[in-house]
């Protein structure tokens, strides 16, 4: 099957990146044959629905599961609505993740873990008071 | 005359300035506008009796199931993705939507259909000593403002050529800007604190971007330090008033009053203010009359 892990830069040792909608790159794996592939994150600087975006993008490249920092609540309904299955990472270490995943120790999400626009970094909406 | 009065950093005074100003030209009938439409409270100084309300909606795509193919042309075209499809199934997440129709125009099958999204209402009402109120309230849990903000500016419950007082959102993002738009005058309330003199630079800066004739008012004057000061002559921005950091006024604003109705002494400086902005405004009309001939 199709595993994708959110990373921020591609190479041969790369660190999982926290933010699902806004990551640099999927790093799309291979379970089977354990080839890997990078893919350029179509939203990362979107201005808006970055979440909605990725989700369906992982849609259209068949990934079947994704491992994540945290998913946002539009990402989760997207990639819910795709059958995607979302796992979050408790380590940034990719090698880790897969064999962990492959071993079936991930936890599975079952609802966003993070607040809309998170992923944002620095807050350009909130209110100063 | 359109008056905008914005800060930069919160809790400078902006409702303060803007009731008491309110009040100070009510021979005038103004119209006084909270366009702080996240956490509107110039109600609780002039205390309006509301006699109007309308709901502000957003126009956001409603799929029909039975005539979409899934064919994905909706999610291409949405600049907000705020509609997908995924796995054959389109998905519409409103709070994304700034309600452009892109995704209505452009389905081949004519299967989407805009429906109403309501994200807040506009009140109005006339309030103390004559001045006309109307303010915009955002739904809790809606994420946009500006909206209601461009729908307040342009409710025209009040028909009339009266000077209008637009009190607005701190900051410098959209709503600010949607604020301040079109305004005639720009008066930035600040303090003469570290964080006061921070915001007003960036305050200062949108409003120049902007071209609107502006001035400043310090409040709390006589705290921080001097950089207020500097920055204003160094940048050519008038202070048009002053207000010491005074005990009685923190009391009074407290209990809910305007500075010109627990302090009448206050009342004549505010009615200068405003003949002052109409100076000012007027004097740039006039310079670009010139330059234009």
């Amino acid at each position: 099957m199709k595993l994708a892990i959110t990373v921020s830069e591609q190479g041969n040792n790369p660190n999982l990146e926290r933010r699902f909608g806004r990551c640099g790159y999927f790093l799309i794996i291979d379970t089977e044959t354990n080839e890997r592939e990078f893919l350029p994150n179509p939203s990362t600087s979107a201005r808006g629905g970055a979440g909605t975006q990725a989700g369906q993008f992982l849609a259209e490249n068949d990934v079947e599961a994704v491992i994540s920092g945290n998913f946002g609540p539009n990402a989760f309904t997207a990639l819910d609505a795709a059958g995607i299955h979302m796992f979050s990472a408790q380590t940034e270490q990719v090698d880790k993740l897969i064999e962990e995943f492959k071993a079936d120790r991930l936890t599975r999400v079952k609802s966003n873990t993070s607040q809309r626009r998170s992923g944002e970094g620095r807050s350009r909406r909130g209110r100063r008071r | 005359m359109i008056i905008a009065v914005a800060s930069g950093k919160g809790g400078t005074g902006k409702t303060t300035i803007a009731t008491s100003l309110s009040l100070a030209i009510s021979e005038q009938s103004p119209l006084y506008l909270d366009c702080d439409v996240e956490a509107p409270n110039g109600h609780i100084f002039l205390q309006p009796s509301i006699e109007k309300t309308e709901v502000v909606s957003m126009p956001i795509p409603a799929v029909d199931s039975s005539l979409c193919n899934a064919c994905g042309r909706c999610a291409e075209v949405c600049q907000y993705h705020a509609i997908v499809v995924i796995a054959e199934k389109v998905l519409v997440f409103p709070e994304l939507c700034h309600g452009c129709g892109s995704c209505v125009l452009q389905c081949p099958q004519k299967a989407i259909e805009e429906v109403p999204n309501p994200l807040g209402l506009l009140e109005a009402g006339v309030a103390k000593n004559g001045v006309r109120f109307a303010r915009g309230v955002l739904d809790i849990g809606q994420p946009m403002a500006v909206p209601i903000i461009r729908a307040l500016k342009q409710w025209n419950v009040f028909e009339d050529e009266s000077p209008i007082i637009r009190d607005a959102p701190p900051g410098t993002s959209c709503p600010v800007v949607e604020t301040i738009s079109g305004a005639d005058f720009v008066l930035l309330v600040t303090e003469p604190t570290p964080f006061g003199f921070h915001d007003l630079q960036l305050a200062v800066q949108v409003v120049n971007t902007l071209e609107i004739p502006v001035g400043v008012v310090v409040n709390r004057d006589g705290i921080g330090d001097d950089r207020v000061n500097t920055y204003c002559q160094k940048m050519g921005v008038p202070i048009l008033m002053r207000i010491p950091l005074d005990f009685d006024i923190g009391v009074a604003v407290a209990r809910g009053e305007t500075i010109v109705e627990a302090f009448p002494e206050y009342m004549p400086r505010f009615k200068e203010l405003y003949d002052r902005m109409q100076e000012l405004s007027n004097a740039r009309d006039a310079g670009h009359l010139k330059s234009a001939g």
